[in-house]
């Protein structure tokens, strides 16, 4: 149960930084003409914000469902690395129909948690995953059935606020890595210098405009060549991934 | 739109989005030998976190001196070992409080 709660504790901020983003959606979706219930399973059944705001508007747009399939795929597709890293940190009580059930919360916020507690030596266990998921997933849901009842009661300023606590919350996450270990601060310079490339490139460079990559394929590409290159430059010793960050890197590689 | 419509929608939305997550999970059981991937994905967390926020924290809110303001805060604690809870509690307040100002 110390791994329960544990998740629990960890959840909470992601609950609370989750809610107005889920809040500000279930006011579009109410916009687009859904009732307050169908906004609020989207959310629940989906538990992602930037394919859910695009499946809504193809939705609105009446559009096909290949659309909303291959939206969805390219958007999501980030989750499948998440996954893939996720897979050689969880623990061995994550057997058999925990499989399946595990991956449903797979997100960006989850996921850079749950990292961070591996990259500790913690273990992942499945009941510390279903602890960390309990807030997130109830602060999402609440966030768009509450928007789509009640609409804009919220000051817009307050629901940035709030919704920028995300973003401090991976800054959280890789600066206490970064401050220790060298080879993670360079990957991480190489994936903001390419993601500021992807960001403002492309009105700079109109030929760039036209290939119109969208924010979930970017991040994958930023990601995916930042960390390759860190490979390359900065292999990590087998026995270093599980072990704590803070016993310090350094004499480990080779 | 249809309730029959609307439920298609969802259940191909929500179908692929678990299929995405869940394929690779499923899929992958045995520990990764190559040493190159697992470097690979030592340094996936820290890559797609920071390709996230940057430089999407700095327009999360309408002022850009506000959200700026807001990542420093972030920033700073963070460098000091402050909490998750901390660090995103502080850095939202921060950015609230500047955009009175800017």
């Amino acid at each position: 149960m110390k791994d329960f709660s544990d998740g629990c504790q960890d959840g909470l901020p992601i609950g609370l930084g989750y809610f107005p983003v889920s809040f500000a959606f279930g006011i579009l979706a109410a916009e687009a003409g859904l009732s307050w219930w169908q906004g609020t399973m989207i959310s629940l059944f989906n538990l992602t914000s930037a394919g859910q705001f695009a499946g809504l508007t193809i939705m609105a747009a009446g559009g096909t469902l290949l659309e909303m399939a291959i939206s969805q795929f390219v958007i999501n597709l980030r989750y499948s690395l998440m996954s893939i890293t996720l897979s050689q940190k969880v623990d061995s009580s994550v057997h058999g129909i925990f499989r399946y059930l595990f991956p449903y919360s797979v997100t960006d916020e989850i996921f850079g948690v749950s990292s961070a507690r591996a990259s500790k030596g913690k273990p992942v266990s499945y009941h510390y995953w279903r602890g960390l998921r309990v807030l997130p997933v109830v602060g999402w849901t609440l966030g768009t059935l509450t928007g789509a009842l009640l609409g804009s009661v919220l000051p817009q300023d307050l629901m940035n606020a709030m919704s920028s606590m995300l973003y401090a919350m991976f800054i959280a996450i890789i600066i206490p890595v970064a401050k220790k270990d060298r080879p993670v601060l360079i990957a991480i310079i190489l994936a903001v210098l390419l993601s500021c490339g992807f960001t403002f490139l492309p009105s700079a460079v109109p030929a760039l405009a036209k290939l119109s990559i969208s924010s979930g394929m970017a991040v994958i590409i930023c990601a995916v060549v930042a960390s390759l290159i860190a490979a390359a430059l900065f292999p990590v010793k087998e026995e270093e991934e599980s072990l704590a960050d803070d016993a310090g890197r350094g004499e480990g590689r080779s | 739109m249809k309730l029959s419509d609307f439920f298609l929608y969802l259940l191909v939305m929500a179908g692929v989005t678990y299929l995405v997550r869940a394929v690779p999970f499923v899929l992958i059981r045995q520990k990764i030998k190559s040493r190159f991937l697992n470097s690979f994905l030592y340094y996936i967390p820290y890559t797609v976190l920071a390709a996230m926020t940057f430089p999407a924290i700095f327009f999360c809110t309408d002022s850009v001196i506000a959200a700026a303001i807001g990542a420093g805060v972030a920033l700073v604690l963070s460098y000091f070992g402050q909490s998750l809870l901390v660090v995103a509690a502080a850095s939202a307040a921060a950015i609230y409080l500047a955009g009175f100002i800017f």
